[in-house]
C-alpha cells in the first residue's frame, strides 16, 4: 500500500471503505488489459456498494476480456481533506491507481443532490471538469442512471449519457472505445460513432437557444445527431446478466444483504413517481431463475438476509410461489427473507405478518396523501380501509409500531387533504385502542412528510412546486392538528427539496451554477453534515439565475422542455392525458388490469407488454 | 471450545472488530457451515473474538471462538478459500482453556522517523518504559483517566535502524488491557523529541499467566 495512504487511514472515519480488498472484487493483470474503466459512484462507499445497477455493470464490464472495471466512491469530508493535504489523487479501490490512469470514467447517478460530488471527484482525480477541456480520447467521461433522463445540468461536464438499462449498451460503448483506442481515433470521431449507438446522448451535439422570457426556444441537433434519443431496455430479463458472485464488503453498508431483483418496471403508474414511468414496461424474471439466483447469491456471499427487490414487489406475478420456495430454502438455514415495498393488500399482508419482518421495523405505509380524493388524483392505489385492516390485524398480533409516509404540496392539494393526514393518523390510533392485544406497551406512530418535487417524465412534469413558505405553512397546519402528542412527526427541510426540484427540471444554464457551487465548496449535498443552502443561493445569485424559474414558475404545456430530446418510451400525449385525469381526480387502471396505451410497449420487439 | 487461530494483515487491518465478526459469520456460511444461532426474533450466529483488535493493527495471533449445532469438519483451507485477502486461518482446533487465562500479549511497534532516528532515542525510550510511573490518558470503566501504564508493560526490547526503531513488548492483555498505541502516547508525552512520525502496530503472540503460548 502507498505509504502516504497508510498514514492517512488511521486519521479518518471508517478507513475500511478506502482500501478495497473485499471478497470477490475483480483484480486483473494490467499487462493483459487494454481498456481500464473507473466506475464512479458519486456518494459514499456505503451507499454505492448498495446500488444494484453498479453491481450489475461492474460485472458486465469485467466479464469482457481485456477490460478492467474498478470502483471509485466519494470520500467523506475527512478523507477528502487528507487527500488534498497530502496531494494524493482520488484512486480506484482495486488497483489503488489514480483516476487519471483510466481510459474511461463512468458515473452512475441516481440522485440530483450528488451532482457536486461528480465534479468534486473529477477534481480530486486530476481530471478536467469540463468536457471541452478533455481533448484527447483518454478520460472519456460518461454517465448512466436515473439522472441521465434530464442530463442538462451536467451537459458541460459529461461527454455522453447512456440512457436506460445498461447491460447491453455498456458493452457496446466499451467495445467501441476499444476500437477507437486501437485505431487512434480523435475524441470527436469517437463521440460521433458513439452517438450512433441507440440510447446514447452526446450533449455537445445539441445547441440550445432561449426565448427572451428565458424558456427554451430550440434544441438543434448538430453533426447528424438524432432528434430524439430513446432509452434502452432489456427485452427479456432472464437474458440480462445478474451477477451472483458479487463483492462482499468488509464493512457495513446501507443495504447489507443479498438482493434479488424480481422484475423491472411497475404496473401502477403513481403520477408523481419518475421510476414508475422511466422503467416501463414491466418485465418479470422467471421464478425458477430467481430461485436459482437466490441460492447462488446466498451461498456466494454468506449473507443471512435476502431481499426481493423491485419498485413494487407485491406486484411480482409469481410472488406467492417464489416466496414459498424461498421460505423453504431460508428457514432451515436461518436466513431472513425480507420484502420491501409491499402493498397493503390481502396477500401481502398475510405474507408480511408470516415473515415476521414487521417485528423488527414495524408496519410501513406510504399513502402519500391524506384523503382518498388526493390519492385518486395521484393514482396512489391504497385505501384507508386496507391500511386500517392491516393495522388491526397487526395490533391484534402484538405489533405496536407504524410508520407512515406522505408528501405535502402535491398538485391539487388543499388544506382538507393536509388535515386528512391527521385524520388518518387518528383512525389508526383508534384502531390500536380497539384491537391492541397489549395496550400497556403503548403504540408508536411515526409520520413523515416530504416536500413534493415535480419530476421529468411524469404527468406532473409541468407542475409548479409550492413555495417553501407554503410548504412550511402546510407542515405547521398538520403539526398543530396531529391527534396526539405521542405521534412522532418528522418533516423534510424545504431547502434540499427546492434545490432538488431546480436540478431535476433544470436546463443547461445550471451547469454554471453547479460549477460555481463546487468552487464555493459545495459537496456531499445529500448529507446534513455538509449541505449548505447558502452556498447554493450565493451561486445562483453569482450566475444571475433565479431558482424559482425552475420551481414555482411551472412549465407551460406547450413549452419546449430541456429533456424533450430524450424519450423513455412513454408518450408525452399520455403524460398529458394522465395530468388531466389527475385534475379530474380519476384513477388509471394498472397495466395488468388494462393497458392505458402509454407507448412503452413499442420498446418491446413484439409490441406487447407482459404485465 | 471450538477455536480458530487466524491472522489479519494488509488491507484487512482496516476492518473494525464488528466488521471482522460479520466477516467471519459470513465466511462460515460461504464455507457451507451453519453456526449455532441464538434464540429469539433476530437469531445471531455465535462467534466471538477473544481479544478485540483495534483498527489499523496487524495480527498473526487472533483467536476466534464459535459454536456449531452439529459436528462438521472444517479445515483452514475451507475457510481460506472464502476469505478476503489479508485474513487467513492458520489453525482450527478445540481447547478447554478459558479465555480469561489469556493474560499477556506480545506486540511490536515499528516506529518510523522520516528524518532519521534521533541520536540516543532508543536508549531514552527503553529507559522510559522501564522507569516507574508512566501516566497517560486511558479509557477505563469510569471514562478517560490519567492512568499509570507501567505495571501493564512486562518486558520490552528495542532494535535500532537508520530510520526506524522496532519496539517489541510483552504487555497486559486483559484486566487491564493495554492498547499498544498508549506506548506511543507515553513516548510523545515524556520524550517529545523522540516522537516517531508514524507507527505500525502488530500483535505477535498471546500468552497465559505462566508465559506459555495461549491457544
Ligand atoms: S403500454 Fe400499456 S401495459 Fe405497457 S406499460 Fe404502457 S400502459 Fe402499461
Amino acid at each position: 500500500m502507498n505509504e502516504t495512504l497508510e498514514r492517512i487511514l488511521p486519521k479518518v472515519q471508517k478507513p475500511a471503505r478506502y482500501v478495497g480488498g473485499e471478497y470477490n472484487q475483480t483484480v486483473k493483470n494490467k499487462a493483459q488489459v487494454d481498456v481500464r474503466v473507473a466506475f464512479c459512484f458519486p456518494d459514499t462507499y456505503e451507499i454505492g456498494m448498495s446500488n444494484l445497477g453498479m453491481r450489475i455493470l461492474y460485472a458486465v464490464m469485467n466479464r469482457m476480456e481485456g477490460v478492467w472495471c474498478e470502483r471509485v466512491f466519494t470520500p467523506w469530508g475527512d478523507m477528502e481533506e487528507e487527500l488534498r493535504k497530502n496531494h494524493l489523487p482520488l484512486y480506484a479501490l482495486e488497483s489503488g491507481d489514480a483516476l487519471s490512469k483510466f481510459d474511461m470514467i463512468a458515473f452512475s447517478i441516481g440522485y440530483e443532490m450528488s451532482y457536486t460530488n461528480v465534479l468534486n471527484m473529477l477534481d480530486l482525480g486530476g481530471i478536467p471538469r469540463r468536457a471541452a477541456d478533455r481533448k484527447g480520447l483518454e478520460h472519456v467521461v460518461f454517465v448512466g442512471g436515473a439522472c441521465a433522463y434530464n442530463p442538462e445540468p451536467l451537459a458541460d461536464f459529461i461527454d455522453f449519457f447512456s440512457l436506460g438499462e445498461g447491460e447491453e449498451l455498456t458493452e457496446e460503448i466499451v467495445s467501441l472505445y476499444r476500437t477507437a483506442k486501437h485505431e487512434g481515433w480523435s475524441k470527436e470521431a469517437f463521440l460521433l460513432a458513439v452517438s450512433k449507438l441507440e440510447g446514447i446522448y452526446v450533449p455537445s451535439f445539441y445547441e440550445h437557444t432561449y426565448n427572451a422570457d428565458g424558456t427554451l426556444q430550440a434544441i438543434t441537433p448538430l453533426q447528424g445527431a438524432p432528434k430524439r434519443v430513446t432509452k434502452r431496455i432489456m427485452q427479456n430479463l432472464d437474458d440480462a446478466l445478474y451477477p451472483t458472485d458479487i463483492i462482499v464488503p468488509n464493512t457495513e453498508i446501507v443495504h447489507d444483504r443479498s438482493n434479488l431483483e424480481v422484475m423491472r418496471g411497475c404496473i401502477r403508474g403513481c403520477r408523481f413517481c419518475q421510476a414508475g414511468f422511466t422503467y416501463r414496461p414491466v418485465r418479470p424474471r422467471s421464478p425458477e431463475l430467481l430461485l436459482r439466483q437466490a441460492i447462488e447469491l446466498l451461498e456466494n456471499s454468506g449473507c443471512h438476509e435476502i431481499t426481493l427487490s423491485s419498485l413494487s414487489t407485491s406486484d411480482y406475478k409469481y410472488l406467492p410461489e417464489l416466496a414459498q420456495q424461498m421460505q423453504d430454502y431460508c428457514t432451515p438455514r436461518k436466513i431472513n427473507l425480507s420484502l420491501p415495498s409491499l402493498r397493503a393488500d390481502n396477500f401481502s399482508r398475510e405474507l408480511m405478518l408470516r415473515l415476521q419482518q414487521v417485528r423488527k421495523s414495524g408496519l410501513t405505509f406510504a399513502p402519500e396523501a391524506g384523503t382518498q380524493r388526493l390519492r385518486d388524483a395521484i393514482n396512489k392505489n391504497v385505501t384507508e380501509e386496507e391500511i386500517l385492516e392491516t393495522c388491526s390485524i397487526a395490533f391484534e398480533g402484538g405489533w405496536n409500531n407504524v410508520k407512515l409516509y406522505f408528501m405535502l404540496g402535491l398538485p391539487t392539494e388543499t388544506d382538507e387533504d393536509v388535515l386528512g393526514i391527521a385524520e388518518l393518523v387518528y383512525k389508526i390510533l383508534k384502531t390500536w385502542r380497539e384491537h391492541a392485544s397489549n395496550k400497556k406497551r403503548g403504540v408508536r406512530i411515526h409520520v413523515a412528510t416530504a416536500y413534493f418535487v415535480p419530476k421529468p417524465f411524469t404527468p406532473f412534469q409541468w407542475e409548479k412546486q409550492i413555495t417553501p413558505e407554503e410548504y412550511l405553512r402546510r407542515q405547521k397546519l398538520l403539526k398543530d392538528n396531529m391527534p396526539s402528542k405521542s405521534i412522532e412527526y418528522n418533516w423534510h427541510a424545504s431547502d434540499l427539496s427546492r434545490l432538488e426540484a431546480v436540478l431535476a427540471r433544470g436546463d443547461r444554464r445550471l451547469c454554471a451554477v453547479l460549477e460555481e457551487a463546487v468552487n464555493r465548496g459545495a459537496k456531499l449535498d445529500g448529507w446534513d453534515e455538509y449541505f449548505s443552502y447558502q452556498t447554493w443561493l450565493d451561486s445562483f445569485a453569482a450566475c444571475g439565475i433565479d431558482p424559482d424559474f425552475y420551481t414555482t414558475r411551472g412549465y407551460g404545456l406547450d413549452e419546449l422542455l430541456p429533456w424533450d430530446v430524450i424519450s423513455d418510451g412513454v408518450s408525452t400525449a399520455f403524460l398529458k392525458k394522465e395530468r388531466e385525469r389527475a385534475y379530474r381526480n380519476e384513477t388509471t387502471p394498472d397495466c395488468r388490469e388494462q393497458c392505458s396505451g402509454c407507448g412503452a410497449n413499442c420498446l418491446l420487439k413484439g409490441g406487447k407488454c407482459d404485465a | 471450545m471450538r477455536r480458530m487461530l487466524f491472522e489479519k494483515t494488509g488491507t484487512a487491518i482496516w476492518m473494525s472488530h464488528l466488521d471482522t465478526m460479520r466477516l467471519m459469520q459470513r465466511a462460515f456460511r460461504r464455507a457451507g457451515v451453519v453456526l449455532h444461532h441464538s434464540q429469539g426474533y433476530t437469531p445471531h450466529a455465535y462467534v466471538s473474538m477473544l481479544l478485540p483488535l483495534s483498527v489499523g493493527t496487524e495480527s498473526v495471533c487472533e483467536i476466534m471462538e464459535y459454536e456449531l449445532d452439529a459436528e462438521i469438519a472444517i479445515t483452514p483451507e475451507d475457510m481460506n478459500a472464502v476469505l478476503p485477502q489479508g485474513v487467513r486461518v492458520l489453525r482450527v482446533y478445540e481447547s478447554d482453556r478459558k479465555a480469561k487465562y489469556l493474560t499477556e500479549l506480545a506486540v511490536s511497534l515499528t516506529m518510523l522517523y522520516d528524518h532519521g532516528v534521533p541520536d540516543g532515542a532508543a536508549g531514552r525510550i527503553s529507559a522510559l518504559l522501564n522507569s516507574g510511573g508512566l501516566y497517560v490518558e486511558k479509557r477505563t470503566k469510569r471514562g478517560m483517566e490519567e492512568t499509570d501504564i507501567r505495571p501493564m508493560i512486562h518486558q520490552t526490547e528495542l532494535s535500532n535502524e537508520d530510520d526506524k526503531i522496532i519496539l517489541t513488548a510483552r504487555i497486559s492483555a486483559q484486566n487491564p488491557s493495554l492498547n499498544p498505541a498508549l506506548l506511543t502516547a507515553a513516548i510523545e508525552r515524556y520524550l517529545p523529541q523522540d516522537k516517531p512520525d508514524f507507527v505500525r502496530y502488530r500483535r505477535l503472540e498471546v500468552y497465559d499467566e505462566n508465559g506459555e503460548v495461549f491457544r
